[in-house]
């Protein structure tokens, strides 16, 4: 009984040890001095780049509020979580933060008092940042204004408020630092590959998620959620008529939008907003990773994109004083029909070019997405219009068109521009994207209001 | 075709083809003349009225959408004899210079202050944010939907017109 006794306190101590040590992380002491003057411009420039590429901004800034200074509520299946301020504040944001506290939160997660952060802070890509980018963005960061701001407390479900758990969390899902190059490959790809996995997090929104809300490896960009928008898969399954390739996506990162796949919205509008400040090296670089992830199209998918760009490009027009497409018969009956001609087709069949004009549906991955949601959005509620400068724009129909009318254009548009099956329950998602039970966040269409320049970050030489 | 609407309380039957955009019916039918033709497409605001209390675009509306939706346009809030909150203000702050795109400023600035008696400026440059001006009033009408929103929080009826 004794033996037995003294193995079951010492199973209890190992267990108690082995949880401490998963969970217990070291509090790095306070820097002692501010360093703003000692850091190097050229440092400090590359910093800037890399924090575009990680989209930083986006998500430590509130609309209108203050660069860098956290305090923007982004909701998840768990709850809420508000981002924390990133600015060189000692009190409130990360001036008391060394290096290599700096270096330990972007790898492991964990704070500099040695508390864990949740994995809404993409640490289980940015654990792929070599020592050279994190001294970087660590230079830039601690060369920004100042802001005195208090985190706002998170509103997570029970019990995930109590930190602990991410150390489970972390020890099932995330795995060890730093980017190991493919040396089969480019150079140019393992640019793309650590930019795009890293920093870029695209997977961040593209890779769908387990219950726990870790990235499912097996199902790598084949399409995700971020702010209430579907992202879309970017792997073999993309959703878009005509298939991506370099070209196409190097534009479309460094502009926002594409003549044959549309304009950047919803989060993806924030993060080409950011790319626009990057070396063309860089945005080729990722181009050339996620084209290669999506592979080659078959030669099926080939041809019929080779017949659509045809198609697209000398319109087979009605005739007459109608200059809108011709529609097939098949469709003319369907209860959408009217409202579509009436109210979509004179900005999306005028041939204006984007990105002013409205995009040929035949275009549209919207359209063609597995899910309706990124269309009911923008159905409902347009895209707005930036402060200050030009940018595409579309008014929303909330005010105009009920649930089942919305139901209504968007069966006849999935059936008339696109081969896949019918969306189910469109009305039914309408009502809730318009009542914000599905919660969605509207931005204008190039992420102008969380760009650098909109809240007072330099870019530039 | 004879399609019903319903226009500031009152129901109309206009004879017009169903794809017709609202605005044209509002101004060539009912000679409602305050919501304007700026651009056509959706991108102005000029034409703005209220379907629902919602602000909506009436140049990219099709009568066949509305049905039986209750529209309000800027003559269905007030008259020159006794005008809304919102009308007043924008007098009372000198808010127009060209005028075109005033009664589109005003009905979005009413849809947003029937659900938002008391906006802040942020919510206000959101909520007028696809009305253009190109005169450059910006700051006067800002000040006149302050004052518009003052005025309906000390009690004062939005709406002069309603029943």
């Amino acid at each position: 009984m004794r033996i037995r006794s003294l193995v079951f306190i010492a199973v209890v101590l190992a267990g108690a040890a082995g949880a401490f040590f998963l969970v217990w992380r070291p509090e790095i002491p306070v820097q002692a001095q501010a360093q703003a003057q000692s850091f190097d411009p050229a440092l400090i420039a590359k910093g800037r780049e890399l924090a575009a590429v990680g989209n930083c901004i986006a998500c430590h800034t509130v609309p209108g509020g203050e660069a860098f200074a956290g305090g923007l509520a982004i909701p998840t299946p768990f709850g809420t979580i508000h981002s924390t301020n990133i600015t060189p504040d000692r009190e409130t944001g990360i001036g008391g933060w060394s290096l290599a506290a700096f270096t330990r939160s972007m790898r492991e997660g964990v704070d500099r008092a040695g508390n864990h952060l949740y994995p809404a802070f993409p640490y289980d890509h940015y654990r792929l940042v070599s020592d050279a980018d994190n001294e970087a963005l660590y230079a830039y960061l601690m060369t920004r204004a100042p802001v005195r701001q208090d985190a706002l407390a998170n509103d997570l479900v029970f019990p995930l408020g109590f930190r602990p758990l991410i150390a489970g969390w972390k020890l099932l899902f995330l795995e060890a630092a730093g980017f190991t190059p493919d040396p089969s490959k480019s150079q140019e790809w393992n640019r793309g590959a650590y930019l795009a996995e890293g920093l870029g997090h695209c997977g961040g929104c593209h890779t769908p998620r387990n219950a726990l809300g870790a990235q499912d490896p097996d199902r790598h960009f084949a399409g995700g959620e971020a702010e209430g928008w579907q992202a879309y898969a970017i792997n073999a399954s993309s959703p878009a008529p005509i298939p991506w390739d370099r070209e196409a996506l190097a534009f479309y990162l460094r502009h926002g939008w594409h003549e044959l796949h549309g304009v950047s919205r919803g989060p993806m509008a924030e993060v080409t907003g950011n790319l626009a400040g990057l070396p063309d090296s860089d945005i080729d670089a990722i181009a050339t990773y996620v084209a290669d992830v999506m592979g080659e199209p078959s030669t099926e998918r080939r041809q019929q994109a080779e017949r659509l760009r045809q198609d697209v490009g000398a319109p087979e027009r009605t005739g007459g004083d109608a200059d809108t497409l011709a529609v097939p018969p098949d469709v003319a009956g369907m209860p959408g029909a009217a409202l579509y001609a009436a109210a979509c087709a004179t900005c999306h069949e005028s041939g204006r070019p984007l990105p002013f004009g409205g995009l040929d549906f035949r275009l549209s991955t919207a359209v063609n997405a597995p899910s309706p949601q990124n269309i009911v959005t923008v159905t409902l509620f347009g895209l707005p219009p930036a402060d200050g400068e030009a940018s595409s724009v579309m008014p929303g129909f909330a005010g105009a068109l009920s649930d089942q009318q919305v139901a209504d254009v968007l069966a006849y548009m999935r059936t008339r521009f696109s081969s896949g099956t019918p969306w189910p329950d469109v009305a039914e998602m309408t009502r809730r994207t318009r009542s914000g039970e599905h919660k969605v966040v509207v931005r204008p269409s190039d992420g102008i209001e969380r760009a650098p320049l909109n809240v007072g970050v330099e870019i530039g030489p | 075709m004879t399609v019903k609407l319903k226009v500031n309380g009152a129901v109309h039957e206009v004879d017009a083809d169903p794809a017709t955009p609202l605005l044209y019916v509002l101004r060539e039918d009912l000679e409602l003349n305050a919501a304007k033709y700026g651009c056509g497409l959706g991108q102005c605001g000029s034409c703005m009225v209220l379907v629902d209390g919602e602000a909506t675009l009436s140049c990219v509306v099709p009568i066949l959408a509305l049905g039986e939706r209750e529209i309000t346009t800027l003559e269905g809030l007030g008259t020159v004899e006794d005008p809304a909150p919102i009308q007043s203000a924008f007098i009372e702050l000198q808010a127009a210079q060209c005028g075109y795109c005033i009664p589109g400023m005003m009905m979005s600035a009413q849809a947003l202050l029937q659900r938002n008696a008391s906006p802040s400026d942020q919510e206000i440059r959101d909520a007028l944010r696809t009305n253009l001006c190109r005169c450059g009033t910006h700051m006067r009408i800002l000040a006149a939907i302050r004052r518009a929103s003052e005025m309906m929080s000390a009690g004062a009826p939005s709406n002069r017109r309603a029943g």
